[in-house]
């Protein structure tokens, strides 16, 4: 079999490293403050993403499905669909709902802002802030379903909106304690701010007496409403299609000035989005992060050797493909495979001149599975793997020890609590990259020698 | 706690009962109703959980890459041979298929498929989807089959109703499907059976199997725990067939009888009481009297070593609760005479999807107050484990956050736990799993600064 498995196949997917369009919508709509989402489509898709998402947070993940049947399926789901409204807004009382749409809602035609529209009318919620985005699982993975359900969040919630002097931090799917650490860096600097969107407490709550349902935590409604007088948006999102951009929305809208920037993750990844803050406050790096900064670079220095000997597979969304790529490269530890499921074109734009500055070939994929993947790697002579862990397929079959990293992350605990960004992040990330080098390579160097140069000779 | 807070809709409440209150019967096995937040799956899930344990197989998946996706590996069944089945495969489903039809492209999957691993079977599931877009899948299935001499079976789970019962019984029929084009006449194995209902879940199959033989019974065929293409179709040669996870495989037993006059009896492994009358059944189902006799010795040797243990945990529980919230019928019903054994009131038991006798079966077996639901929701369940004190959670994934949040001691008991519930090494692993949460010290710190 182990021949077999270099070739791959066209028409089939062989082990997702990918999601669906909805599930990513979810995350987005979790990061609102009060929010609920319905699903509309069938019963069983809300299950699998429910169970998906909580096992990774570990958190109760409720999400609503108007459970489509098969005669809402020949005479349209309105009924059910309004159904689930209702019923969604009784028990949880939420302040904004977010209606997402299934493959089958999809395939049957179904027009969520319409309904969405006449369901306000009929029921005099005129005010009230409902959020559509259609996200067919077979039309995008679930990064871009991340994407276009933020940008629908602006579309259908920002209202035109004085100045002000807060920034819009717009970021990609990253754990809640990234989120936290971007927060205390804003904090360092005194930036007013409005993050967006927020899954660091919804998605990672303290254990509190008694429990409830709903949290006032995300981002806030008003914030969201007012991102259009902002002094700036920031979006960690450099491999984000325009047409999916909530900060290309914004500015195109409103008027905001954009900057994108790359995740901060590594050393020139966090210089970029401390340089760019300094830029737009007129503030410089306090004191205490220009420690970090320098920790960081000590810490750098003292692994280099290390990470020299890696040759990394790095898979998921394209967004911390990108950036752990780049934290690779800026440590001598060569990616072989930088890889996505999402279909995404920018992402081997973006490394192109990495590729071109001379040194080994970096095999970008887009749109692939984990069987390419792995073809790649292993031809290549792959080392260590770092992403989510589907990886953990590559531990198996391979043998090539995964640094788990991104969503999803099932088969350990603590996947909300990885800290990659920022620099102290930074090295928190390449502690974890370099320790496992380092331990695959002690667990086997003492054999390896032995063999290599005391039985070959004798 | 205020539990009036807790909202419940008028439309669930036929779906809830409370023993001793209520006369009428409760209501089960209708549609989820919409918004309700249901943790049940699809009918592609139901039909997958069946069938994945069969380890040389090809599960392909005809659909778009989330269904794929959130069902890969994620099945805890082992194997004693093949890995195959715990890859994913798909077709992977993108827009044009949809608007103009997946059929050349299955095929083609079928058939790069067949030519890249050479299997000697191949599942293709469709999703929901499908079933809207028409692909044919009997007919792509059956000229595949013709063009490759491998058989190309297709299971029949695109329903979008959220219940895995539909699965259960589309992957039935394919397993049906897989054991008749033989249409040899099988002589019957005297004294062999198969067992019906094992997925394997951390060698949970291969325990009883080694029960088995000790007191002299042949195992032909586990359905579908670690079984594999070669092994299924022997399955007509056996005598008698053995039934656990009456939800999924009643259909298939109730079908072998009358295409191939095996006899069924519903045996359980779950708990002391259970397997000891399991063995004892089986035994005399087949008429065995060596097997009787060496049942005995085996069951007063396995209790002798494991009702001390079971003994010792038992004190430790006094007047702990527990809740039930798992997917069928038969593993409620199993759980709550688990709990009995050791010691542990049930004050509230939930299926997803059992069926109206199993509730029946309930009803009986738990205590007066104890509060019956089917297909319950995040925020019925939250209600009446808070207002019925428990102690205690049994569900699945989605519900093990629910509990922790609520400060409640939670037990997994589904499809990808990593050590066996069955037989008398499950018992003990089930007392422990219960200690190792209930008693944990954790929860003094949670409680710390209480009144
Ligand atoms: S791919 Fe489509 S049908 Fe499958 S889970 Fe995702 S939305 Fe549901």
């Amino acid at each position: 079999m182990m021949e077999n498995e270099m070739k791959s196949c066209r028409n089939v997917n062989e082990n997702p490293c990918n999601m669906c369009m909805p599930m990513g919508g979810i995350i987005a709509l979790k990061g609102i403050a009060g929010s609920m989402v319905v699903l509309h489509g069938s019963q069983g898709c809300s299950t699998y993403m429910r169970r998906h998402i909580a096992e990774h947070f570990n958190e109760p993940v409720d999400v609503g499905s108007s459970s489509l049947n098969e005669k809402g399926t020949i005479y349209g789901g309105a009924k059910n669909l309004e159904q689930a409204l209702d019923n969604v807004r009784r028990v949880y009382n939420p302040h904004v709902i977010g209606i997402l749409t299934t493959c089958l809602a999809e395939t049957i035609g179904e027009d969520v802002e319409r309904f969405a529209d006449e369901y306000k009318q009929k029921n005099g919620l005129q005010d009230f802030p409902l959020v559509t985005a259609p996200t067919p699982g077979y039309g995008q993975s679930h990064d871009e379903g991340y994407w276009f359900t933020a940008k629908r969040i602006l579309v259908c919630l920002t209202e035109t909106a004085p100045k002000h002097d807060r920034l819009n931090i717009v970021i990609p799917h990253i754990s809640p304690a990234d989120i936290r650490e971007i927060k205390r860096i804003l904090g360092l600097m005194n930036i007013e701010y409005t993050l967006f969107p927020d899954i660091s407490d919804t998605l990672d709550r303290p254990h509190e007496r008694p429990y409830t349902k709903m949290t006032s935590n995300g981002t806030a409604l008003a914030d969201i409403k007012t991102m259009s007088g902002a002094a700036a948006t920031i979006q960690m999102g450099v491999t984000v299609e325009d047409s999916f951009s909530p900060g290309k929305y914004l500015k195109d809208t409103f008027g905001v000035p954009l900057y994108r920037v790359p995740l901060p993750i590594g050393m020139a990844g966090t210089d970029q989005f401390m340089e760019t803050l300094q830029e737009i406050t007129g503030q410089p790096m306090p004191a205490s992060l220009a420690q970090e900064r320098g920790r960081l670079l000590d810490g750098m220095i003292d692994s280099h050797k290390y990470n020299f000997q890696g040759r990394g597979m790095i898979f998921g969304e394209p967004e911390l493909v990108y950036s752990i790529t780049k934290t690779c490269l800026e440590n001598g530890l060569h990616p072989v495979v930088a890889a996505t499921g999402s279909r995404n074109a920018r992402l081997g734009e973006l490394l192109q001149p990495s590729i071109a500055d001379g040194g080994e070939k970096i095999h970008i994929l887009s749109e692939t599975d984990f069987c390419h993947i792995k073809n790649y790697g292993e031809e290549a002579g792959a080392n260590i793997a770092i992403g989510h862990s589907g990886g953990r397929y590559l531990e198996e079959r391979a043998g090539i020890p995964l640094v788990r990293v991104g969503f999803p992350i099932h088969d350990r605990v603590g996947g909300q609590r990885l800290l990659s960004v920022g620099y102290t992040g930074t090295m928190l990330l390449l502690d974890r990259i370099t320790n496992t080098l380092l331990e695959n390579k002690h667990k086997s160097y003492r054999k390896k020698m032995f063999e290599q140069f005391y039985q070959a000779a004798n | 706690m205020n539990v009036g807070a807790v909202e419940m809709l008028e439309s669930r409440q036929d779906f809830i009962a409370t023993k001793g209150k209520q006369k009428n019967q409760i209501k089960c096995d209708a549609d989820s109703i919409a918004g309700c937040v249901s943790q049940r799956a699809c009918v592609y899930c139901g039909a997958r959980v069946v069938l994945n344990p069969v380890t040389d197989a090809i599960h392909l998946v005809h659909g778009p890459i989330g269904c794929a996706s959130y069902t890969w590996d994620i099945r805890g069944s082992l194997s004693s041979g093949s890995e195959l089945y715990r890859n994913s495969f798909c077709t992977d489903l993108k827009e044009q298929d949809v608007i103009f039809g997946g059929g050349k492209k299955l095929t083609a999957a079928i058939d790069e498929l067949v030519a890249k691993y050479s299997p000697s079977l191949l599942f293709v599931y469709s999703t929901c989807i499908v079933g809207v877009i028409g692909d044919d899948l009997d007919a792509i299935c059956k000229s595949a089959t013709s063009r490759h001499g491998v058989e190309v079976l297709p299971v029949q789970s695109s329903g979008f109703i959220g219940n895995k019962a539909a699965g259960y019984r589309a992957a039935c029929d394919t397993l049906l499907q897989l054991i008749e084009p033989t249409k040899q006449i099988w002589s019957k194995k005297a004294g062999s059976i198969n067992y019906l209902g094992d997925f394997n879940l951390a060698g949970e199959a291969w325990i009883i199997e080694e029960y088995l033989r000790e007191i002299g019974i042949e195992l032909n065929v586990v359905f579908t725990g670690d079984s594999t293409y070669a092994k299924i179709k022997t399955a007509p040669q056996a005598s008698l067939n053995i039934m656990q996870c009456a939800g999924s495989m009643n259909y298939l037993a109730t079908k072998m009888e009358e295409l191939y006059e095996i006899p069924y009896i519903r045996v359980s492994f779950l708990g002391l009481e259970d397997t000891a009358d399991s063995l004892r059944r089986i035994a005399a189902a087949l008429d065995n009297v060596s097997a009787a006799a060496k049942a005995e010795l085996l069951i007063s040797r396995e209790i002798a070593k494991t009702k001390p243990v079971i003994d010792w945990y038992r004190g430790k529980f006094a007047g702990k609760k527990a809740a039930i919230y798992v997917g069928g019928g038969f593993k409620a019903i199993s759980l709550i005479k688990q709990f009995r054994e050791i010691g542990v009131e049930v004050v509230m038991v939930g299926t997803q999807t059992g069926r109206q006798e199993e509730y029946d079966t309930i009803n009986e077996l738990v205590d007066e107050g104890t509060v019956i639901l089917d297909d319950a929701n995040p925020a019925e369940l939250e209600r009446f484990m808070v207002s019925k004190g428990a102690n205690l959670l049994v569900g699945g994934v989605k519900e093990r956050p629910l509990a922790y949040k609520l400060g409640i001691a939670f037990i997994d008991h589904n499809h990808d736990r990593k050590h066996p519930l069955s037989g008398y090494v499950g018992a003990i692993n089930f007392a422990e799993e219960v200690y190792s949460t209930l008693c944990s010290p954790v929860w003094n710190s949670i409680r710390k600064g209480d009144d």
